[in-house]
C-alpha cells in the first residue's frame, strides 16, 4: 500500500530522516515508535506531501506522493500532533470546510459530518469554538477532520499525547472502530500506547529504522532469550533449583521477589529458541509441589526501546 | 477553482468572527473621514480627489493590517500542516488568501460610497472620476495586499508581517514622490514602479492599459514571490 524506498530528509546540515525503507500493507496498523527528534514527524510529513524529501521516494499504491500530490492527498487523512485547527471557527463551520475542501458537497457533505460526529461523540460541541475546546475534545475534532473523506489511510502523528487516561482510551476506540480495512499509521513515544493499538511497530531513532515487527516479535525475540516465573507452594529455592536447573534449554533459576508467605517464587531462564515449559511442568508434577503460577515473562517494549535508542 | 473558493469563503469569514476588522474598518473610515472633511469645506469643490488622493498613503498602514494574518498565524499555530494535507495545492491556498484580503478591502472601502452621496447633495458631483476612483482604489488595494500576502509567508510573527508589508507599500507609494533624490537616469524607470501614479491615472477616469498591466504585474510577482517562499519552505 506504501512504500517508501531510501527516504532522507535534511533541514540545512541536520540530517532528520536518513535513508528510511519502509513498506506498509494495506489494513496493517503501523506504531512509529521513536525518542523526541527521532523523525517520526518528518517521515509522516513527507508521506502526507507537506514536505519534499531531500531524496529517496514515496509511493501510495501506484502514486507517487511527489508526482500526483492531489491524488494522494485524496486517499489520506492526516492530524498533525497536537490537532493544531483554526481555533476562530465553529467546530461545525470547520467540518464543513473540510468537506467542501475535499469535494464533498451538499446532502453527501451533510451526510458525512453526522457520520463524523457520531463517531468522534461531537453532538455536545459543535456550536462552540475550536480554540475553546479542551485538548481531548480538539482532538476528537481533529480525527473527524482526518476521517472526513473515510480515507483509506490515516496518518496520526501522537494522536494521544497530553491527554489523560480516559480521552486516551477514548482516542484509541475511535482510531479501532475507524474501521478494519484502513491502513493506518501513528506515532508515539508512550510504548504502552504502541503495543495496544498496533499490530506492528517500526523503532526509529536518529532518523533511521532500528526495529521492525509485530508487537510480539519485538517483545519477545529481541532481548537475551526468555524468562518464566513460576510460583510454588512447598517448595524451597534450593530444592527447585535442583530439579529444574537440569532441564534442557535452562540457563539459570533464580529466586524472584512477591510470592505469598509460604510460596517460593522462581525466575527461569532459558534460551531462545527453546520451550522447556512441558519439561518443567512434568518435573514438578512428580513432586508434590503444587504450581500456583506459571507465567512467560517478555522483555518488556520498554527495555528494547531503551536498549535500541540509548545513546551509543 | 473550487478549492480557491473554499480558502477564499473561510478567510473571508474569519475576518468577521475576529474584531480585526470591525477595528480596520472602523480605523480607516475615521481617519479617511476626518482628513476628507477637515478640507472639504475650504477646498469648496464638490468632488472626492481629496479621498482618493489620500488613499496611496492611507492603504500602506491599513493593508497590511489586513493581510498579516494570513500565512504568519497559519505558520505561527501549524494551522498551514492541515490545510496543506487536504486535497489542495499551494497555489490554491495563495490565490484564495489573497482573494478574500483584496475583497475585504473592496468592504472597507464600500461605507465611503457614502461619502459620494452626501457630497452630491451639496453641489453637482461628477460620478465618472468616481467610479474611477474606486476602480483605483480597488486595483491599488489588491495590489497591496498581493504584497501583504508575500510579506505574510516570509514570517510566522503577525508585527513583523504587518511592518514588511508596510515598508514595501510605503516604498511604492512613496517612490514617484521621491525622484528628486535620483539621478535622472532611473526616473522613468522609478516613476513606472511608483504605484502613486498608477493610480492617480485611473482615478482620474483616464483607464489606461499600462497602469492595468503595472497593478496585474504586482499580483502577479507578489503572489509568485509568495508562492516561492511556501515552496521553499517545504
Amino acid at each position: 500500500m506504501i512504500h517508501m524506498e531510501k527516504l532522507t530528509k535534511y533541514y540545512g546540515e541536520v540530517c532528520a530522516v536518513d535513508g528510511i525503507d519502509l513498506d506498509i500493507r494495506k489494513g496493517e496498523i503501523t506504531g512509529l515508535l521513536g525518542p523526541n527528534g527521532a523523525g517520526k514527524t518528518t517521515t509522516m510529513r513527507m508521506l502526507t506531501g507537506y514536505l519534499r524529501p531531500s531524496s529517496g521516494t514515496i509511493r501510495v499504491r501506484d502514486l507517487s506522493v511527489d508526482a500526483d500530490p492531489l491524488a494522494v492527498k485524496k486517499r489520506m487523512g492526516y492530524l498533525p500532533e497536537s490537532a493544531p485547527l483554526y481555533a476562530n471557527m465553529l467546530v461545525y463551520d470547520y467540518l464543513l470546510f473540510v468537506a467542501h475542501a475535499r469535494g464533498l458537497k451538499g446532502d453527501k457533505a451533510r451526510g458525512r459530518i453526522f457520520a463524523m460526529v457520531e463517531l468522534c461523540s461531537l453532538s455536545g460541541i459543535m456550536h462552540r469554538p475550536i480554540g475553546e475546546l479542551s485538548k481531548g475534545l480538539r482532538q476528537r475534532v481533529g480525527l473527524a477532520h482526518a476521517m472526513m473523506d473515510d480515507p483509506e489511510i490515516l496518518v496520526l502523528d501522537e494522536p494521544t499525547s497530553g491527554l489523560d487516561p480516559n480521552q486516551i482510551v477514548e482516542i484509541r476506540d475511535i482510531i479501532r472502530s475507524f474501521g478494519r480495512d484502513k491502513t493506518i499509521i501513528l506515532s508515539t513515544h508512550i510504548l504502552s500506547e504502541a503495543q495496544a493499538t498496533c499490530d506492528r511497530i517500526v523503532i526509529i531513532d536518529k532518523g533511521k529504522i532500528v526495529a521492525d515487527g509485530s508487537t510480539e516479535v519485538l517483545t519477545y525475540g529481541l532481548g537475551e532469550g526468555r524468562s518464566l516465573r513460576l510460583v510454588l507452594a512447598g517448595a524451597d529455592l534450593e530444592a527447585a533449583r535442583s530439579v529444574l536447573a537440569p532441564v534442557e534449554g535452562v540457563v539459570s533459576v533464580e529466586g524472584a521477589q512477591d510470592a505469598g508467605p509460604g510460596l517460593t517464587a522462581l525466575e527461569v531462564r532459558y534460551l531462545p529458541g527453546s520451550d522447556p515449559r512441558p519439561e518443567i511442568y512434568r518435573r514438578i508434577k512428580a513432586t508434590d509441589w503444587v504450581i500456583l503460577e506459571m507465567a512467560p515473562k517478555g522483555v518488556s517494549l520498554e527495555k528494547v526501546f531503551m536498549e535500541l535508542t540509548r545513546e551509543a | 477553482m473550487t478549492r480557491v473558493f473554499d480558502v477564499f469563503a473561510r478567510e473571508f469569514m474569519d475576518y468577521f468572527t475576529t474584531p480585526i476588522a470591525y477595528i480596520v474598518i472602523c480605523a480607516f473610515l475615521v481617519v479617511t473621514g476626518w482628513f476628507f472633511f477637515a478640507t472639504f469645506f475650504i477646498m469648496n469643490q464638490a468632488s472626492l480627489r481629496t479621498f482618493f488622493s489620500m488613499l496611496p498613503l492611507v492603504f500602506p498602514f491599513v493593508v497590511p493590517a489586513v493581510t498579516m494574518r494570513l500565512f504568519a498565524e497559519e505558520l505561527h499555530s501549524g494551522s498551514l500542516e492541515m490545510l496543506l494535507t487536504l486535497p489542495m495545492d499551494l497555489s490554491d491556498a495563495v490565490i484564495g488568501k489573497f482573494l478574500a484580503s483584496s475583497a475585504f478591502v473592496a468592504v472597507m472601502l464600500a461605507p465611503t460610497l457614502s461619502y459620494g452621496i452626501w457630497v452630491s447633495f451639496m453641489g453637482g458631483l461628477d460620478w465618472g472620476p468616481v467610479a474611477g476612483g474606486y476602480a483605483g482604489a480597488v486595483l491599488l488595494g489588491a495590489a497591496y495586499c498581493a504584497i501583504g500576502v508575500f510579506a505574510s509567508t516570509l514570517t510566522r510573527n503577525q508585527i513583523i508581517s504587518f511592518i514588511l508589508g508596510m515598508v514595501i507599500c510605503l516604498a511604492l507609494s512613496l517612490v514617484d514622490k521621491m525622484l528628486f533624490f535620483f539621478p535622472p537616469d532611473v526616473l522613468a524607470v522609478l516613476h513606472y514602479l511608483g504605484a502613486s501614479s498608477h493610480f492617480e491615472n485611473i482615478a482620474k477616469g483616464v483607464v489606461d492599459t499600462r497602469d492595468i498591466v503595472y497593478f496585474a504585474s504586482v499580483v502577479f510577482l507578489s503572489l509568485y514571490g509568495a508562492h516561492l517562499v511556501m515552496q521553499e519552505k517545504r
